[in-house]
């Protein structure tokens, strides 16, 4: 019998590993963006577990929007890349300090 | 216990390529091992009744956006040395990080506050359409939600066209205000001229 | 219609007239001119005072009732309410009639003394102003008017003390004044903040009624100690009295103060302000009568004051300081009398006291003046030739202030040593023999003064010789006008003030401290009791200090300073005043600096400049130096303070589950 906090746990294991990810390629802004997509992939999950064992639809609803503004927001966030990477010739991340102070 | 077998597989799966996705070297790698990961949990969806959703994931995810993704990776001449400095040095503290928040998500889930364990998934019959179900809340409760979303995504697409798009500087394109704005003296010269008398 | 149906108005114009004087001299100076100036200054003062005489009318005469009324309320806490009322009784009737019409002669004499000063119109508007100070100290209901029109008179004395603020000795003497009076208003307030605290009221009436019901209080300023509530509201606000005026051991500032203009002098240092002590403490006699100790303490300091500061007297050449000293003498039995219960008495001598005193200092700014502002004594003698009417006028005033039989203070002097001797204080038999002692003093100073001025060898330079003459009519008809109640306000009033009752309730003696009323027992009119003060030690001691007086500065005028060398300790004690001055130099005005100096380099510039606001400026640099490593600009520093953040926020919600 599947239960739900099989489930959780597996989203707070993925949620964690994207975490890391964001700690050791915190140069890369491409593996950067994947860790918010697994992190976003983390969190449907959740929703969705929910939804199924609570038997409401609204959580699905949510994943639905959220997928939605995530492929808006990695739509857009790989249009700024191309285009700081045509200004900068990188994306490393450390290069990209003219915002300090 | 079969679903569970197959739920533990595709976990697996998942949890292994997610590790791989922030370990490998190479950013093409890793963006086929999301792939991976985004079609693992689809399968988990699957399992829990989510099946338009699974569907749209593999759709628009792994066909969309994961192909952009390949797409910027593979057109940027990336010079990927300096992006892995650092990576064995941080790796201490990141493992630290996610092992510390883990073991307060695995405290909060097996606690007993909030009778997770309690909740039966709900089996439905043989006829049941998830998308049918979806699409009518969709379509009456959340229809300005719905609405609003559609209009995220034109601004993702008008966004990501202004932000992208390259004028060239010989480009001649038509100003209308300007050609609105003529007048006739602008255009027409009225010259007056003595008639010349014609040699004979 | 009768002028008397209408008091309040005649009141509130009494103290408003001298105001509006001195605020027109004051700020439209200008405009008005140097005539404008003192014309609407004698004016108004000129109002008050017929005005007072009116009211003086009304109350002594007609025998009214006395007056006491709130006229506008200024603040309201709780239930104290902080009022400007005026209580018009026969003390304040009498005060106000003094202060009026001493500063009215001063005024019209002020003409002729700053004839040629340039601040001759600030002059009379600070005049006016004092006057009106003064009228609200004396004729106020409560205690708070009481303490405005104190610091008021206390505010325009230390601007006309420094009036000429270009003399740096003027300018210290004013700010002596000013501090010393501080000193003494500390214990007032104090005086006034207890009264408020135990009687929950700030009003003369209610406060006296209160009193007797209080008498046995106690009050625990030092832990452990109980004092009497009583003592220590009279002492306290005897400590204000003593400041104001100028008993020992806060006497310094008087005869500094004399380096001000001599109708100054007259007005503020003689006759009035500083009589304000003296007047405050008779309109406290309800509470003071309820407390041996407290009048046990007035009478200690003014015998001191009476006969320490008239030794002094003896050894000064200044002749403005002679007589400062000797006011401070004078107003030194006028607290004996307070301590001996016998306000009635101390008020008389107030009132003879203003005459003589303004008469004598008027007399000596006439010889200033002629003189070329010369005050030294030793340049000086038979003035007598050149000045007829200041020679007359300073003789009658001379009398007058040793008591010579028949003039005003022989019957106010000779009723405050009687009322000492009847006294049954403890300390009555040492301030009995003080004042004894100070008798002959005045008399020999006073002469001194007398005959170094007037007699005796011509001692002047030649160009002042040239220049001398007559002091002109503005300033002799003052002088006269104030050599006559010199001379003969004590035949009039000893009977009516003394022995019968003239005060009525303004003034509050227990039956037990009532020495005018034993002494009243053998009055039998002015005449037996002139003819009595001949078979009583003062009157000999009187004329033995005059004829010390001639001796010694006209038959054998090489004397004193044969004895100045042969008494040199003494003669050294006197010339620095006992050493109050240089005491208070060293101790208070050096100390203060100290204290100035180690507040400015350690509090000012290493705590709170290093401390406190250089301080924060480097914490806020170090800590912005530590805090912008956070802030890198890099997006992973911020992605790990969100993720620490998230942890933390996680930390919490663990730890609320777990509990």
């Amino acid at each position: 019998m599947l239960m739900l906090t099989d489930v959780l746990v597996l989203a707070a294991i993925l949620f964690c590993i994207s975490v890391a990810g964001i700690f050791i390629n915190r140069k890369n802004v491409i593996i950067l963006l994947m860790c918010i997509e697994l992190m976003l992939l983390s969190v449907n999950m959740n929703f969705i577990a929910f939804s199924h064992f609570h038997g409401d639809i609204r959580g699905q609803v949510f994943v639905f929007f959220i997928l939605t503004v995530a492929a808006a927001e990695s739509a857009i966030g790989l249009a700024i890349l191309v285009v700081l990477f045509r200004k900068r010739k990188t994306i490393n991340v450390a290069d990209l300090d003219t915002l300090k102070g | 216990m079969i679903e569970q077998i197959i739920f533990y597989f595709f976990a697996a799966i998942l949890i292994i390529s997610a590790s791989m996705v922030i370990t490998v070297r190479n950013p093409v790698h890793a963006a086929l091992f999301l792939v991976l990961s985004f079609f693992s949990s689809a399968a988990i969806w699957l399992l829990l009744e989510a099946e338009f959703l699974a569907i749209t994931l593999v759709l628009v995810y792994v066909g969309a956006v994961m192909v952009l993704f390949l797409f910027v990776v593979m057109m940027l001449d990336i010079n990927l040395a300096p992006l892995r400095e650092g990576f064995t040095r941080y790796l201490p503290v990141g493992i630290l990080v996610a092992v510390l928040m883990l073991l307060f998500m695995a405290l909060i889930v097996s606690s007993d506050s909030f009778n997770l364990n309690q909740a039966e998934g709900i089996k439905h019959a043989a006829d049941y359409s998830n998308t049918a179900e979806l699409g009518l809340i969709l379509y009456t409760e959340y229809l300005y939600p719905f609405e609003i979303a559609g209009a995220i995504l034109l601004v993702a697409i008008i966004a990501a066209i202004a932000l992208t798009m390259r004028k060239s500087k010989t480009l001649k394109t038509p100003k209308p205000e300007q050609q609105v704005a003529v007048k006739r003296e602008d255009r027409v010269r009225l010259v007056k001229m003595e008639s010349e008398k014609r040699d004979t | 219609m009768n002028i008397f149906d209408n008091m309040e108005a005649i009141y509130l114009a009494i103290v408003l007239a001298p105001l509006t004087g001195a605020i027109i001299a004051g700020l439209f100076g200008r405009i008005v001119g140097r005539n404008g100036a003192h014309w609407v200054t004698i004016a108004g003062v000129g109002i008050a005072s017929i005005l007072s005489l009116i009211a003086y009318k009304h109350h002594v005469f007609d025998g009214a009732a006395a007056y006491n009324g709130a006229v506008y309320t200024w603040l309201s806490v709780g239930n104290i309410h902080f009022e400007v009322g005026f209580l018009v009784d026969r003390l304040s009737v009498t005060m106000m009639v003094v202060v009026t019409f001493v500063s009215w002669m001063i005024h019209i004499y002020t003409i002729g003394y700053m004839h040629d000063d340039l601040g001759y119109q600030r002059f009379f508007s600070y005049m006016s102003l004092f006057t009106f100070f003064m009228l609200m100290l004396v004729m106020s209901n409560n205690f708070v008017q009481l303490f405005f029109g104190w610091e008021g008179v206390g505010l325009v004395s230390y601007l006309l003390i420094g009036f000429w603020f270009k003399r740096d000795k003027a300018v210290f003497a004013g700010l002596k004044a000013f501090l010393v009076n501080r000193v003494g208003d500390f214990g007032f307030l104090l005086g006034i903040a207890a009264i408020l605290m135990y009687f929950n009221t700030l009003d003369y009436a209610e406060v006296f009624q209160q009193a007797p019901a209080l008498s046995t209080a106690t009050i625990e300023i030092v832990a452990g100690h109980d004092w009497s509530l009583m003592s220590f509201i009279c002492i306290c606000l005897f400590i204000g009295a003593m400041g104001k005026s100028a008993q020992v051991p806060l006497h310094v500032w008087l005869p500094d103060s004399m380096e001000g203009p001599t109708p100054i002098s007259a007005l503020i240092h003689a006759a009035t302000m500083v009589t304000a002590g003296i007047f405050m403490v008779a309109r406290m006699s309800p509470m003071f009568e309820l407390s041996e100790t407290a009048l046990s303490f007035v009478m200690v300091i003014g015998a001191v004051t009476a006969i320490s500061m008239g030794l002094v007297g003896l050894v000064q050449n200044d002749i403005k300081r002679v007589i400062a000293y000797s006011t401070l003498s004078q107003l030194g039995y006028m607290t004996v009398a307070l301590g001996a219960s016998a306000y009635a008495a101390a008020m008389f001598h107030l009132v003879t006291h203003a005459f003589f005193k303004a008469l004598l200092f008027l007399c000596a700014g006439a010889v200033i003046i002629a003189m070329h502002h010369e005050q030294d004594m030793r340049k000086m003698g038979g003035l007598y030739r050149y000045m007829p009417i200041t020679w007359f006028t300073c003789l009658i005033g001379s009398l007058a202030l040793i008591g010579f039989p028949g003039t005003s203070g022989f019957f106010s002097k000779d009723a405050i040593i009687e009322a000492v001797y009847h006294s049954n204080l403890p300390v009555a038999g040492f301030a009995y023999y003080a004042v004894l002692a100070g008798v002959f003093i005045t008399a020999l100073y006073s002469f001194r003064l007398f005959f170094l001025t007037f007699h005796g060898k011509e001692r002047l330079n030649k160009h002042t010789w040239e220049h001398l003459h007559e002091a002109p009519k503005v300033i002799t008809v003052p002088l006269v006008i104030l050599a006559i109640p010199s001379l003969l306000a004590g035949i009039f009033l000893i009977g009516p003030m003394l022995f019968d009752g003239y005060f009525m309730q303004a003034i509050h003696v227990a039956s037990t401290h009532d020495v005018l009323a034993e002494m009243g027992k053998d009055y039998h009119g002015v005449f037996s009791f002139t003819l009595h003060a001949f078979k009583s030690a003062p009157v000999y001691l009187t004329l033995a200090g005059v004829v010390t007086a001639w001796v010694l500065y006209i038959k054998f005028p090489y004397m004193p300073a044969i004895l100045e060398k042969r008494f040199s300790l003494l003669h050294k004690i006197l010339i620095n005043k006992y050493g109050f001055d240089d005491f208070y130099q060293v101790v208070f005005a050096r100390g203060s600096r100290e204290i100035g100096r180690f507040l400015w380099r350690f509090g000012d510039v290493r705590l709170i400049d290093g401390f406190f606001v250089n301080g924060t400026a480097l914490t806020i640099r170090w800590f912005s130096s530590v805090v912008r490593t956070i802030q890198s600009g890099y997006l992973y520093d911020y992605a790990f303070a969100m993720i620490l953040g998230l942890l933390f926020l996680l930390g919490i919600f663990v730890h609320g589950i777990l509990n």
